[in-house]
This record gives C-alpha cells, structure tokens and sequence, in this order.
C-alpha cells in the first residue's frame, strides 16, 4: 500500500522507502532527518530522539540491514532503501526473540532507549563480529542507557547471541 | 538547519560540475555535516550527494597495496579481510572511533575531511576563528581540556578528531583527489594542516575537490603495531592523545619506527627525523622514553589541557612496548598491558 503526504513545493524531493516491508513514496524536504520523517511523517514514534547529534544510539534503526543512527541521516539521501524500526520486529502477535530476551532479563528501566537497543542488537548479531562479552558490551557502546540497563542489556544479547533465542 | 537544495550527483563529472556553484557542500555519510547544519555550524546553500557515486571499492593496487574508496563506510574498511591481515593498525583505529552504527554510516572521505570537536566551534554565540574568520579564540584562555598541545596558533588550538587519520598518518597513505583543475595526490601527512594564521583551513583541499580514494603503501606492518587510544570513558568519546604505532623489530633492534599521535595537533602528528632516530636502537623502555621526551620536546598546555603532555608521554612509551611485543591493544577489553 502506498501512502503520499506533503505536496512538492520547490526544495522537495520525491523519494521512495520501505518502512517494516510497506511501500511508501513521500515527498520531503531535504533536510528532514530520517528519524523525524520516521516520526512525524510516518507516525511510527518507537524510534526514539535522545540527543539529536549522534551521541546516544536512541534513534538507531536499520537500513539495508545495517544499523545506523537516524537523526545524521537526512531522508532524501535514503531513496530506495529498505528500513527496520522496532516496530517491525513482532510479527504475527509474537515478540521478537531480542524482544524478549530484554523482557526476560529486565533490560531496562524507563524503555526510553530500548527500540534502539533492540535495533543496534539486530545489527551487531547480522554483522556477526562480537565472540565475547567484551566484544558485545563494545558492540553495543554506541547506545547509552541513562537508566543504566547495561549488565542485563549486555545479557539479554548475550542470550540471543549464544542461544538464538531467549 | 538553513534551507539548501538538494542534488544526487550520478556521475563524478556530474558531482565536480556541480561542485563548482558557491557555498556547495559534497555528502557523504552525513555524520558530520548534518550535526554541523543542525547547530548552524556549517549553512551551504547546496548539497551534492554523492553516495551514489561508484567510489566504494576496497581493492588490491597493481604492485602492491590497497586502494580504499572515498565512499567505502569506516566499518567495511575496519572488517575487510584485506585490511584486517594487511593493516591491522588501520583497522584497530577505524573500530576504536566512533560507535557501530557511526562507522557503518561514515565514510572514509568524510572521516578525512571531518571538522574539529573543539566545543566553540559548534557554539554559534562565541567568537572562533576557524567558523568566523577574525573574530578571535575562545578556547585560548577559555576551557580547553581537548585542546591541542602541538603545532598550535595564535589563532587556533584545536585538534583534528579523526582516529582513522592517525593510523594513515603512520601508514604514509596518500590521498587521491579530483576536481575543477584535475586529478591531485597528496599524501596524508601533508593533507591537513596546522592553524597558523588561517584556521578555517583544515586542510589542503580547495573549492569543489572531491576525495575519491586513499592509498596504501606496498609495505605492511601485520604484527609489530598498536593504536592506543586514551579518553574520557571507554568507548565512544574521542581521544584525548592516542598513539599509533608501526614497527619493524629485528632481534630486539628497532630496523623501521612509525609514529603518529593523534588528539594533539590539528593533524595527526609524526616527526620522521625524531623518528628516524629510533633505528638501530634496543627496543627497550629507555628508547621509547628518550624518543618520547623528543617528539614532546616542544609541546605546550593551554592549561586545562596541560594533564595531556604527560598523558602523551606515558601513551607513547606503552604504545611502543605493547607494539614491539606483539602484543597491540585490544579495542574490545580495553585493558592496556
Ligand atoms: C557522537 C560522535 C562520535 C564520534 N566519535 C569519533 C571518534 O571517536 N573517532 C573518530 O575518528 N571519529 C568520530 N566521529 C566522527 C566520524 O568519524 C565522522 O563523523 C565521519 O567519519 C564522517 O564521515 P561521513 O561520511 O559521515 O562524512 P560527512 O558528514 O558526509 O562529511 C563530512 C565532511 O567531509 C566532506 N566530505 C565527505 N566526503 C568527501 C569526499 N569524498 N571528498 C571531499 N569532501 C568530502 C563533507 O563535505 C563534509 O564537510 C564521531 C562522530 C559522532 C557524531
Ligand atoms: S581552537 Fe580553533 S576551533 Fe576552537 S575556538 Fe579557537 S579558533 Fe575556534
Ligand atoms: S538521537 Fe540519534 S544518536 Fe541520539
Ligand atoms: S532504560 Fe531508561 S534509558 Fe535505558
């Protein structure tokens, strides 16, 4: 299904995405950030803002399979890609195996940074670098948790890692 | 952010054609130039993106050597089997910056041409020379913890961020540029600059040059390295002194020394005549602290940051150990032996 919002003015641009496998074609202008296009465009508001600027991981999502953090990357250079939000990790009214690992091992406490916990976690599993520990707690430096989740968050990846499934 | 415009470059002539109108800026991973638009920092009226652009290739150089594309991300430069063998100081700085998801989305070419961290720059309401030309320093006298200790001016004291531009540094790469006037190579030593008395110049590259990819030598150095890495906290801050290393030890004899530090200067900072004099000598602690005393010999503090001349000093006697043991520093444990 396709959704349009926002007639074209001068500076705007026409790009297409695929959002959680649905088909969207959306006219920005050019300095929207992804995440706020994912936020106020698309109402898809799991992707979280913490900082804006790069510093803590909130409003990591993964595009083309590769984590990264939405607030640096502007919508329009994006064009074509495919897109992952936390909302597209349950399926079918069953949690995501990372979803419930951090439910399990009570990997947060205000769940503010968590859609981007679980979105980093996903990528450092698909890059399939981290063997350890260390390099899981490494791995996953670029998402703070203000909270300080960080022993069970770094269990509930552990978890999933070893395992496949919590 | 300032409204600019926006254009997808499909081709590197296309890129350089466009790349000819005033106050354009080429995009990359954004990483940086987003961040600095954001705060008003940097206002092009134009954006050229460029990741369209076929400069992603990580590839053997005829005669030996690896080329890394412009547009190749940090991470798949750090992960590739090639680097990873070949250049493993390379990649043990690529994966000590940033985070994950920063180097997934920063490229190499951004990496090089990423501005300053000094905190005035990103603050439009103080004076700084690099972001308005003439209206003075407010790190001088002001909080400068990070600042450099090496290579400074009058007009400024910042230092150059980047971790990935050290261990280049150290490697001797050299930087292929192109634009309006032609093709360039520059090696990396001589790519950015110090301050003197125009600090909005980070570097060497003029108007509408585009970076598309960066040597490395022939010569490797697979096990006699380190990066040593120190700062704030573990992971995801950046450095205030980091050392990269590149030895080749013979019978506990120094036959060839490569030195850069990074967080010090405005660009990562090597002197090859202090460092040719390591040659012939025991690769013992006595060595790596007489090599040290010289290559600090001239570093001053700003005050906040005076803490970083000894920091440098211990920072670049461990780096020089763990690198002629074969032991370099882990960027995951983080413990330094
Ligand atoms: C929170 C945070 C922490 C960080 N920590 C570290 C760290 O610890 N160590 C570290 O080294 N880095 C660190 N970085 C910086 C990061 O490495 C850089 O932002 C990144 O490398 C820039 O690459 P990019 O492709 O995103 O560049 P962009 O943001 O796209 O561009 C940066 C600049 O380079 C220019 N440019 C880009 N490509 C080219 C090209 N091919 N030719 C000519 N000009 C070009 C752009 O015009 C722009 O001026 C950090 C960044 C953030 C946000
Ligand atoms: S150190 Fe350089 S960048 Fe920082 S305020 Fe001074 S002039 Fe500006
Ligand atoms: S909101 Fe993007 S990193 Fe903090
Ligand atoms: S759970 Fe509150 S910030 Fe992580």
């Amino acid at each position: 299904m396709d959704k349009t919002v926002n007639p074209p003015t001068s500076n705007d641009l026409q790009i297409a995405l695929t959002i959680n496998g649905q088909g969207h074609t959306l006219v920005v202008e050019p300095w929207v950030t992804l995440l706020d296009l994912l936020r106020d465009n698309i109402g898809l508001t799991g992707t979280k803002k913490g900082c804006d600027h790069g510093q803590c991981g909130a409003c990591t999502v993964l595009v083309n399979g590769k984590r990264i953090n939405s607030c640096l990357a502007l919508a329009v250079t994006k064009d074509g890609a495919e897109i992952t939000t936390i909302e597209g990790f349950a399926s079918g009214g069953k949690l995501h195996a990372l979803q419930t690992a951090f439910v399990h091992h009570d990997a947060f406490q205000c769940g503010y940074c968590t859609p981007g916990q679980i979105c980093s976690a996903q990528g450092l599993l698909d890059e399939g670098h981290a063997k350890t520990r260390d390099d899981v707690r490494e791995l996953m430096s670029g998402n703070l948790c203000r909270c300080g989740a960080y022993t069970n968050i770094t269990d509930a990846v552990m978890q999933v890692m070893l395992d496949g499934s919590p | 952010m300032t409204p600019f415009s926006f254009v997808r470059a499909d081709s590197l002539s296309h890129a350089i054609q466009e790349g000819r109108n005033p106050n354009t800026r080429f995009i990359a991973g954004g990483t940086n130039l987003v961040d600095l638009m954001k705060q008003n920092v940097d206002r092009p009226s134009r954006l050229i993106d460029i990741s369209a652009l076929d400069l992603g290739a990580i590839a053997e150089r005829d005669g030996g050597g690896i080329s890394l594309g412009a547009m190749a991300s940090n991470a798949d430069t750090a992960y590739h089997p090639l680097i990873k063998e070949r250049y493993p100081l390379l990649a043990s700085a690529i994966l000590a910056g940033a985070s994950p998801q920063l180097r997934n989305a920063a490229t190499n070419g951004g990496n090089l041409n990423q501005r300053t961290r000094c905190y005035y720059f990103y603050d439009t309401a103080t004076p700084c020379n690099k972001r308005e030309p003439g209206s003075g320093c407010s790190a001088i006298g002001g909080v400068n913890r990070i600042h450099a200790i090496l290579g400074a001016s009058n007009d400024c004291i910042a230092t150059h961020p980047s971790d990935m531009c050290v261990a280049l540094s150290a490697l001797d790469a050299v930087v292929h540029v192109t634009g309006p006037d032609g093709d360039r190579s520059i090696p990396l030593i001589d790519y950015h600059r110090l301050p003197g008395n125009e600090p909005w110049r980070d570097n060497v590259l003029e108007d509408g040059e585009l970076v598309t990819s960066i040597d490395l030598p022939a010569e490797t150095f697979p096990t006699n390295y380190s990066y040593l890495k120190l700062r704030d906290r573990l992971s995801y801050a950046f450095a205030l002194v980091s050392v990269a290393v590149a030895l080749q030890v013979d019978a506990s004899t120094i036959q060839h020394a490569r030195v850069a530090l990074g967080g010090v200067a405005h660009k990562p900072w090597r002197d090859l005549d202090i460092e040719h004099s390591l040659i012939g000598k025991p690769a013992d602690d006595a060595t790596y602290r007489a090599f040290a005393d010289s290559l600090l010999s001239q570093a001053v503090g700003q005050g906040a940051n005076d803490f970083k001349i000894d920091l440098a000093r211990a920072a670049i006697v461990r780096a020089l150990r763990q690198a002629a043991a074969g032991t370099p520093q882990s960027q995951s444990n983080k413990r330094i032996i």
